[in-house]
């Protein structure tokens, strides 16, 4: 089976983007360079199609105590508009997604990774017993993207009176339909997401990119793709599922026991997490290298000539300059300022542990 | 520079010989490729390079190359501005972007590698 095609695929080929495959889309890695759109998300404004994110409706009476007993952190404490961050975890506590979660006023949405989506729905189905719920999978009917930057919010309305991590569901200027937009992303910076039908998107995109003498903007947007996705989220330390989330990693050695509210009630893995919560086991942690070269996924940690940990994101980190990486490390060697060796293909490059997030953006 | 007067390898470095002085780069099309060049390592002065050897690294955000020695001989200078500020190589692959200068044994050329035509050749049948 090919791979799936956002309703943007012909405006990325047209914008001269490199395609690649990713969790069974066809995305773009980048148009004009890594380095350009990174830089542009950090001074001003990057669009990224992110409709490859699964988009899952949850309705019926019991929508919220079912998403509680899927979900690590409480949905019950959640506002309306409200957007939360959380796990979905096995019966072991290993993470089978991160997922953000939005209560809505007709509804429920969970926002879960791309290469995670049917095993996810699949989860779900089997743990609905018989609540007087439903779980809709509406990603192939929407389309979704990320304005992300210092001025990204003024390019929508409605993005620029919502708090963070809230979320409001809109109507459509002349037309109908709804959208979604949500004062969230993943890339460290200010910035909103919004979930349009996909019939719309093209048009919307044609609006935020293309100079309108009409708009009340006049910066420019600049598409984005995957790759500098990667480095912005890299910088600000936020976990990318099949890299420093997994399986076979559970939320607590991951740094995410913040998202893992125990005293909410019953859900599917708290009884291993609580047994797990002071084992000690690897953890993630941060780590600045001497020097540019990149570690990549892979690499071995050393500790005096022993293999300690290995490194699951690195890239050269273009808003710092220098080469940054996450990494999980032997309990004993997780405290900022521990030295280590990262082996590069063979070369032994001096490293240290330091305190993430790697880049925070400047409040003002 | 004009591009007719370099040789090329089919991994894509450039060079030029000027009597026993051999400068090399690489190539615009590695350069696409690449994008971004964020980390060179060079080989130091005095290093005996063998042809079709790697002689060092070249590192974008992305990905990670090696770079193959065109000729053989013994490096005798290496470009301190590209070392220190690799994206030199994106602006200017065929100017300021040059890595070693490589003196060869007396005698040698450069016949073993491709001329333009040939390169462009090899681009083409490659798809691009």
């Amino acid at each position: 089976m090919g791979n799936l095609r956002t309703p943007l695929y012909d405006w990325h080929v047209s914008r001269k983007a490199r395609m690649v495959p990713f969790g069974g889309w066809d995305m773009p890695v980048q148009y004009t360079g890594i380095i350009d759109e990174h830089t542009a998300v950090r001074q001003c404004c990057g669009l990224f199609d992110i409709s490859h994110m699964g988009r899952l409706v949850f309705d019926g009476s019991d929508a919220l105590p079912f998403i509680q007993k899927v979900f690590t952190n409480d949905a019950a404490t959640m506002k309306m508009g409200q957007v939360r961050y959380g796990l979905i975890c096995n019966e072991q506590g290993g993470i089978l997604d991160d997922v953000l979660v939005y209560r809505l006023p007709e509804f429920w949405l969970m926002v879960v990774n791309a290469s995670n989506r049917t095993k996810i729905v699949a989860w779900l189905r089997k743990h609905l017993g018989s609540a007087d719920a439903t779980v809709t999978d509406r990603t192939l009917d929407w389309s979704m993207i990320a304005l992300q930057g210092p001025r990204a919010v003024e390019s929508n309305e409605v993005a620029g009176r919502l708090k963070y991590y809230y979320a409001a569901v809109t109507g459509i200027p002349d037309r109908d339909g709804m959208q979604i937009i949500s004062r969230t992303g993943y890339t460290g910076e200010d910035g909103y997401e919004a979930i349009v039908p996909n019939d719309y998107i093209e048009e919307l995109v044609f609006m935020l990119t293309e100079k309108q003498t009409t708009w009340r903007y006049d910066f420019p947007v600049l598409p984005c793709g995957l790759g500098a996705r990667d480095t912005l989220r890299l910088e600000a330390a936020m976990p990318l599922y099949g890299h420093e989330l997994g399986e076979a990693i559970d939320p607590i050695q991951a740094g995410l026991s913040w998202a893992v509210k125990f005293d909410k009630g019953d859900f599917v893995g708290r009884e291993s997490l609580l047994t797990l919560k002071d084992a000690a086991r690897a953890q993630r942690v941060g780590i600045e290298l001497d020097g540019r070269k990149a570690a990549r996924e892979g690499c071995s940690i050393l500790k005096d000539g022993a293999i300690v940990g290995s490194v699951t994101s690195g890239s050269f980190a273009p808003t710092l300059g220098k080469s940054l990486a996450m990494a999980y490390v032997q309990p004993g060697l997780a405290a900022v300022g521990t030295t280590l060796i990262v082996d590069i293909r063979g070369s032994e490059v001096a490293a240290r542990v330091v305190p993430l997030p790697f880049y925070k953006r400047p409040r003002v | 520079m004009d591009l007719k007067t370099l040789r090329y390898a089919k991994s894509h470095e450039w060079a030029i010989l000027h009597g026993e002085l051999c400068t090399v780069g690489i190539t615009q099309f590695a350069v696409d490729q690449l994008t971004d060049v964020t980390n060179l390592d060079l080989p130091k002065v005095g290093r005996k390079l063998d042809a079709g050897k790697p002689f060092g690294e070249i590192e974008s955000v992305k990905a990670v190359f090696d770079l193959i020695a065109p000729v053989t001989g013994d490096v005798v200078e290496v470009n301190a501005a590209v070392a220190g500020d690799p994206s030199i190589i994106n602006q200017d692959p065929y100017g300021a972007g040059w890595m070693l200068k490589i003196k060869v044994p007396a005698g040698a050329t450069l016949t073993h590698l491709m001329d333009l035509g040939q390169y462009e050749k090899q681009l083409a049948e490659e798809g691009h």
